[in-house]
Formats: C-alpha cells, structure tokens, sequence
C-alpha cells in the first residue's frame, strides 16, 4: 500500500500544475475582458491579423 | 440634426419618394432626398464620409457583423485646432503609458462602442492609419488600446481618425495620468487557491468517511492529515485574509459586522483540526473550512461584480477639457488646465467648457449653464463680468482672464466638502451586519452553556460542544444570502438600464424613506421643449425662411426651433448673429430677424394675451420685413409618466424638490407633487447637499435623484444618489446608482422589487437559521462530528445560494423586470 503515498504526491503534483495555469491565466490578463476575445475570434483570420509589416 | 449647410449643398443624384430610407451606415431616417453613393442611401454627408473611407480600405464587413446599422452619426463640427492640444508634451506625457521613439502606447475610453462591428472596425485602425501597429478592444470597459509608431503618425492624428469615424475619445482632466486600472485580480488568485485546496483536501477526507477499513486509517489517516494541514494553511493565511480584515476594522471602530462571527468560526474551525491532527485525535474538519472558505468568496465575488463601463466615482475632473488654448505674447498656444494660473489670459471658443472661474475680457458670452447650475437658458455675459468654471461657451470665441485657480472654483470648491472625503461611506447599518451581531451573542451564550452544563459531566465532552458550538456559528449560509439575493436584483436592474453601484444600493434603495428630485435635467427632459407659437399665422415660405435663419445658429433655442419648423433649400444671405440678442438674415429676398422682443422690435406679449401665467417661459420673437410677426413660446417638458410615477410614489415616500432654477415652475410641481411636497428654487450645489444632510440627521433614508454636477454634493450626501442620463457614455456625476432616462417610468417599479428583494433576503436568514440551528442542536450533545459538518456544511451554503437567485428572480418575474 506504500504506492498510496507515490500517488498522492503525484495527483498533487498535478493538480498544483492546474493551479498555476489558472494563476498564470489570470495574470495574463485572461479574466480582464471576457467579452472581446468570444468576438474577435469569429472575424476573418486574413483580416484581423496584425501586419507583420507596415503597409506602406 | 444634421449639419444645416450640408442640406442645401447636397448632390441628389436620385429621388426617393418613400419617406423612410434608413441611412446605409448609421441607420437613421434620410431625407426625402438621400445622399446617394453607389446607389445606397445616406442620411448625411458625414455617414458617406465613413463609408467611403471604409469602402476605399476594405473594411465593409463592418456593415455585415451586426443586425443593426452600426454606425454613429457623425456630430460635431470640425472646429480647427480642437486636438491641437495633443501635440504637447506635457499632455503626451500623461496620456501614454508607454513612450519610446519607435513606438507609443496608450489607452483610451470610447464611450460610443456598442456593437460586434464597433469592435472589428477599432481593430482594424491599422488599415485607415498605417502608423498603427496595433488596436486592442476591452468592450466591456469601452476602452481602446492603441499603439503607434511617433515618426509615422501623431496622437493627434489618432484621436482624429476615431473622431471621424464616429467614436470620439473620452479625454478629460480625468484621463490625464490615471493608468487604466484593471479592476483587483486579488479575487480571482483567491478563488483559485480556496478552489483548489477545498478539492483536494476534500478528496483526502473521504477515505475516512468512508471508512473502508479501520486499518487502513491507521496507516494512512496521519499522512492524510498532514497534507490537508498542508493544503489548508495557504486558505487560512491568503483566502481567508478579507474575513479577517474586516472584522478587525470592525472591531477597532467599536462596532461588530458579519465578519466577526465568520473570523470565530472560522478560526475555531482551523483551531480544533490542527489539533485533532496533530495529537492524533481525530481527522479534523479542514474539509469544511477550506469549503466554507470557498463558498464564501463566491459571495464576495458575486458581490465584487460591477459595470465595467460605467463608472461611478467621477468629479468634476471628467467634465473639464484636458486643455486650454492660452493667449501669450508669442500667440496661442495650447496648455493643460493643470497649469492655468491667476492672470492668464484664455481662449474659450464655441462649444468649450470653461475650465476655471474668469473674467469676461472680449466678446460676448453666452454661457450654458444648464450641466452645472441647472438653469435651462443660456445666460448671456458682457465683458468685465465673471464667468464660472463649467459652463459651456455657445457662440463666439470669447477671451478671458482667469481669476481662481481651477480648483478654488465656484465649483469645484464643492467638492472640498467632508461628504466626499470618505471613501467609502457606511450610511446604513445593512441587515447582514446586525443579524451577525446578535448571532455572535447568541453563540456566544449558547457555547457557555454548553460548557455549564458537561463540565460537571464530562470534561472531554465539554471541550467538544463548546468549539463545535463555536465551529457551527460560523455564519455561512447566512453571508452568503445578501451577496447572492442582491447580486441577482442588479442583473434584473441592468436589463432595465437601471445601473447599481453595488449591491449594498438595493438594500438602501429598499429602505428609504426619502425621495428629492432635482428638476432640470431630472423631471424635465432638457432635449425636448414644447414649442407653441403666438401671433399673427405665417405662410409655408415663411416658416422655411425662419427655419432657414436659425439653422445657422448654434443656441440651444434656435436648434430647437429649426426641429420644429419645415425644411428648405433656402440659402441665407447676410446673416447676422448677435450673442444674447437674436439672429437677422436675408431668405429669398426677406428679411427676417429673429430674437428677443427688443431685437426684433417687438412688445413683449402680455401675458394675459397668452393665456397662461406669465413665467419668463422662453420666447423667440419674429419679424420678416421688419413687419412683426408673432413669437415662439419653449416650455420645459416634464418627463413622460412623471404624474404616474409621482403619485404612485407620493403614497409611500417623502418627496421633494430642488432646483436650481428660478421658481417659475412652483405651480405646476406643486400640482404634480401634492401638497406634502417639499419644493426649493434657486438652490446652490451647497444647498442642495445641506438639505440632503439636513433630511439625514432627521432619521430619514433619503434617495436624491439628479443629473448634473451641481448636484454631485446632494447625491454623494444622500443614502442612496440615483443619476439619470439620456446616454450612458455621458458624464454622470459621482453617484451610488446610474438610471438611463428611458426607463424613469419604471422607478416605483424598481423601487417595490428592491423591498421585494430585502424579503427575500430576511427569508434566506431563517432558512440558514434553521441550519444553523440542526447544527447547534447536535453540537451542544457533542454529536457534531466532522462528517456531519461537511454534509452540512455545503448543502446549506448551496441551498441558500439557489434559495435567493430564484425568489428574486421571480419577483423580478413577477414585477416584469
């Protein structure tokens, strides 16, 4: 039964994983505006890129 | 209204004979004839404008992404230099947030973003001003952030561009070095922390429920609690901190709020674990206390949820300009107001807000004070007379020389006053708060006896029963019922334009007892005036040639009039504008002034003549051909369903009025009113937040109700200050609740479902009463055992939550919110 010990420790490795997604997610501004990014995403993609470039 | 001068210049290329032409890009009614474009219509040449431009770059998909038209009608007139201001450094230097020579960043507000479209098109700035390398839209917040290359294009150039397109940026003294502050994201690293840590310990807990084997709990159960200790410590030091704030705050001003019992609790819970833990007594409750944690912070959460856009603590900063154009020897030049001293000479031109008290040195005033004092007139002012800080120019450009420096003005000395040094004003007592207290003497009383009565018995049960009672009035449920009723009344509200603060409003709004209303702006609609005509009939030709001539000019009244008067091509030749006297101009052939009595020769009409009670009511005399003609007549118009809503709330509160204005009205409000009324004329701001103050100290709950900077002191004196607007995106003073203008009507209604809500709330305590009193019940006999507490513990807090939603839901059903 000693892998119950391994396998805590492991679920909980993972889980603290989770946690620091969510915590990176939030300090990257993903719970900022959770509106505009649900629209943005439905406009054409050659349009709402970014030019790499200046257009000139 | 459309420009004037664009009607009479107008191309039709076609005629459309159907009256009701929806403009191609901002959807309102054209003309009969529309300007035309590739065969679409357009109600102006500012909205083809836009098009064109969007057409020339490609980006007409922004006509495609919503149901609706989203344009905005192109309004203002260009005045030449008005973002001349935005080449300073000074005002640069407080605008961006980042500057550098390859690339500049910045953020603004655009209140005028409504749509999916408004979105694709901010993003998108990039195609119209190659020197944008990038637009980013918060809808939520209505902001923009912008970043530009500095050798390609100007932040002047920027803000013309959106101004062009129809979304003018929000730059007022307020802007200028506020960073964009992204709300507190503290909340959010608190849920996730409580989250995870409830989960987790949650799981390590069933084991022992459970109990497959006693063996196996012996193996395992001390490692197990361990690491729940573990888990459970970041909840007590970081999660739980709020709950422990607030109660010490509480505690140091004497007083004991609802997160005193909860701090108890919740320490007694933490407490009473570790312990168990770590002598190996048991496997403690750390699964609730993480638990209740958790849920509670949802409570705060839903509590914390507000109006991005909307903002509720602006002064008289967000209503002046950002810049003034100051008169030097070298010659103009554009300075921040910041900067204006004692002795400097100013140019205010047509349409500018007056920044600071001056006085008059050249040209004629015609001052609109209708924002600041209420008065609904424009007043006239001559050289040598002192203007004040916030009226708004209409006319010419007139000089000035400044007298008090921008913040020791008439106005802005208001806001020197006590009732907007305290951040957050504690006017209310909330129920929460004084439910909390007597529950932590009731614990309190109930844990002694516990204690009195197994300490002769039993010393280990009496330890028990005394931190179970302690651990079973932590009042979870009950924190949770406010945030929750409350948090779904402002959803209701917000479908009806009805903006709350906080939820801490509606419990204020449910209580009071008091209603003041100011009357400018608030129980009149400024927009709208009656217009009645007295005097002598004129012909079609001649009420165009009229129209014609007051097309031209900018007052208040003379657009108003143009409204109300048929439409022509008439050119006018000749026009003469005198500020505070009236209009003269030639129409085919005639002439025609238009003004006040002694302008245009005329003798006043006697008031008997009228029919109505002589009140100075706004008049606009008529002569065509020096032949007097008759006079126009405005007439404030009070809001519509003002009786209604009057009577309905006469019967249940304290009404009264405050107005700025003169007392020409007395009769009328009275009628409307009743006799119980308070009415007031010729109140100053102070004034009005005097009353305010005064109603207070009577035991009174007062609701002020007002638009206007010259009540910004009464509403931020009031309980609850409600201000109403007929655009969202405009300045709204510092206020506790935004109304939109359209949904006045409904404010009895709005009012009833608030005390509704405060039911349900009352009804949500027993329910977690009788909670807390199963719980007590078995605490008291010892009986409280961990399992017990983490059956109870989230079935209450859950029932509770579903408990207020709904019942405020359906009273907000029922009351057809």
């Amino acid at each position: 039964m000693e892998i119950i010990f391994g396998l805590i420790t492991f679920s909980l490795t993972v889980a603290v994983l989770f946690l620091l997604a969510f915590v990176w997610a939030v300090r990257s501004h993903q719970y900022d505006d959770t509106y505009t990014p649900a629209v943005r995403m439905l406009f054409e993609d050659n349009e709402t890129q970014a030019p790499t470039e200046q257009p000139q | 209204m459309q420009p004037p001068e664009l009607t009479n210049r107008v191309n039709i290329t076609a005629a459309h004979t159907h009256t009701h032409t929806a403009c191609t890009h901002c959807g309102d009614d054209c003309p009969e004839q529309p300007v035309v474009l590739h065969d679409k219509p357009f109600c102006c040449q500012g909205c083809k404008a836009v098009y064109e431009l969007l057409e020339a770059n490609n980006l007409c998909t922004y006509y495609s992404l919503s149901e609706e038209h989203p344009g905005q009608k192109v309004k203002e007139v260009e005045l030449p230099g008005r973002f001349d201001y935005l080449d300073e450094e000074s005002v640069q230097a407080q605008l961006l947030s980042f500057h550098s020579d390859k690339l500049a960043r910045l953020t603004l507000t655009l209140p005028q973003m409504h749509c999916a479209s408004c979105i694709y098109l901010l993003e998108n700035l990039y195609k119209l001003n190659p020197g944008v390398s990038e637009s980013r839209v918060n809808f939520l917040r209505k902001e923009i952030s912008i970043s530009y290359v500095p050798s390609e294009t100007s932040l002047k150039e920027v803000v013309k561009l959106l101004t062009a397109l129809g979304y003018e940026p929000q730059i007022t003294l307020a802007e200028l070095g506020a960073q964009p502050n992204h709300g507190s994201r503290a909340i959010y690293y608190k849920l996730g922390l409580a989250g995870f840590c409830f989960g987790n310990v949650m799981l390590l807990a069933f084991p022992d429920y459970l109990s497959f084997t006693d063996e196996l709990a012996r193996e395992f159960g001390r490692f197990f609690g361990y690491i729940s200790l573990v888990l459970a410590l970041p909840v007590l030091l970081y999660s739980a901190q709020d709950f422990y704030r607030s109660a010490w705050a509480g505690i140091r001003q004497r007083y004991i709020n609802l997160d005193f019992p909860i701090s108890l609790g919740l320490t007694a819970l933490f407490g009473v674990s570790t312990y168990e833990i770590l002598s190996g007594t048991g496997p403690g409750y750390l699964d609730s206390f993480t638990g209740l944690v958790f849920f509670m912070l949802i409570g705060k959460w839903v509590q914390q949820r507000t109006y991005e856009a909307l903002r509720f603590d602006r002064d008289f900063t967000s209503y002046f300009p950002v810049a003034v154009t100051l008169l030097t020897k070298e010659g103009e030049k554009s300075v921040s107001v910041k900067d204006l001293q004692v002795g400097h000479r100013i140019v205010v031109r047509n349409q500018e807000v007056i920044p600071a008290d001056a006085m008059l040195m050249r040209g004629t005033g015609q001052i609109d004070y209708s924002f600041v004092s209420g008065e609904s007139v424009p007043v006239a002012k001559v050289a040598g007379e002192v203007v004040y800080a916030g009226g708004r120019q209409v006319g010419e450009a007139v000089e000035l020389e400044v007298v008090r420096e921008v913040s020791q003005g008439y106005l802005t000395q208001l806001w020197n006053n006590p009732a907007f040094q305290k951040a957050e004003k504690q006017t209310l007592e909330t129920y929460a708060n004084k439910v909390g207290r007597y529950f932590v003497g009731a614990t309190l009383l109930i844990a002694a006896g516990a204690i009195a009565y197994w300490l002769p018995r039993n010393q280990h049960m009496m330890w028990r029963a005394f931190t179970s009672v302690l651990v079973i009035a932590c009042p979870c449920a009950l924190s949770l019922a406010t945030p929750f009723a409350l948090g779904s009344a402002l959803t209701a509200f917000g479908r009806r334009k009805f903006f709350l603060k906080n939820s801490a409003v509606a419990e204020i709004l449910g209580r009071a007892t008091t209603i003041v209303f100011d009357k400018t702006g608030t129980l009149t609609d400024v927009k709208q005036s009656a217009v009645e005509y007295l005097g002598p009939t004129l012909t079609l030709r001649e009420q165009q040639a009229v129209a014609a001539v007051v097309r031209q000019s900018t007052h208040p009244l003379s657009q108003r009039l143009a409204q109300e008067l048929p439409q022509s091509s008439f050119a006018v030749v000749d026009f003469l504008e005198v500020p505070g006297q009236g209009l003269r101009g030639t129409v085919d052939g005639l002439v025609v002034k238009v003004g006040s009595a002694a302008f245009v020769g005329a003798a006043p009409v006697a008031p008997q003549a009228s029919g109505t009670s002589d009140n100075m009511q706004s008049r606009v005399y008529v002569s065509l051909d020096n032949d007097l003609g008759g006079c126009y007549m405005f007439r404030n118009v009070y809001r519509q369903n003002l009786r209604e809503v009057l009577a309905d709330l006469g019967k249940r509160y304290r009404l009264a009025v405050l107005s700025g204005d003169n007392d020409t009205e007395q009769e009328r409000l009275r009628e409307l009113f009743g006799p119980k009324a308070e009415l007031r004329f010729r109140q100053t701001p102070q004034n009005k937040l005097d009353y305010i103050a005064e109603l207070k100290r009577q035991g009174d709950t007062v609701i002020m109700i007002g638009d206007g900077l010259n009540d910004a002191g009464a509403l931020q004196q009031a309980d609850a200050g409600i201000a109403l607007t007929d655009t969202l995106s405009n300045f709204s003073p510092a206020c506790d609740a935004i109304l939109d203008a359209s949904s006045f009507g409904q404010l009895n209604t709005f009012l009833k479902f608030t005390q509704d809500c405060l039911q349900v709330v009352l009804g949500t305590f027993v329910l977690s009463f009788i909670y807390n009193g199963i719980g007590l019940g078995l605490a008291v006999q010892g009986k409280f055992t961990p399992i017990v507490s983490a059956i109870l513990m989230p079935i209450s807090s859950l029932s509770v939550m579903l408990f207020a939603t709904l019942l405020v839901r359906l009273a907000a059903y029922q009351r057809k919110l």
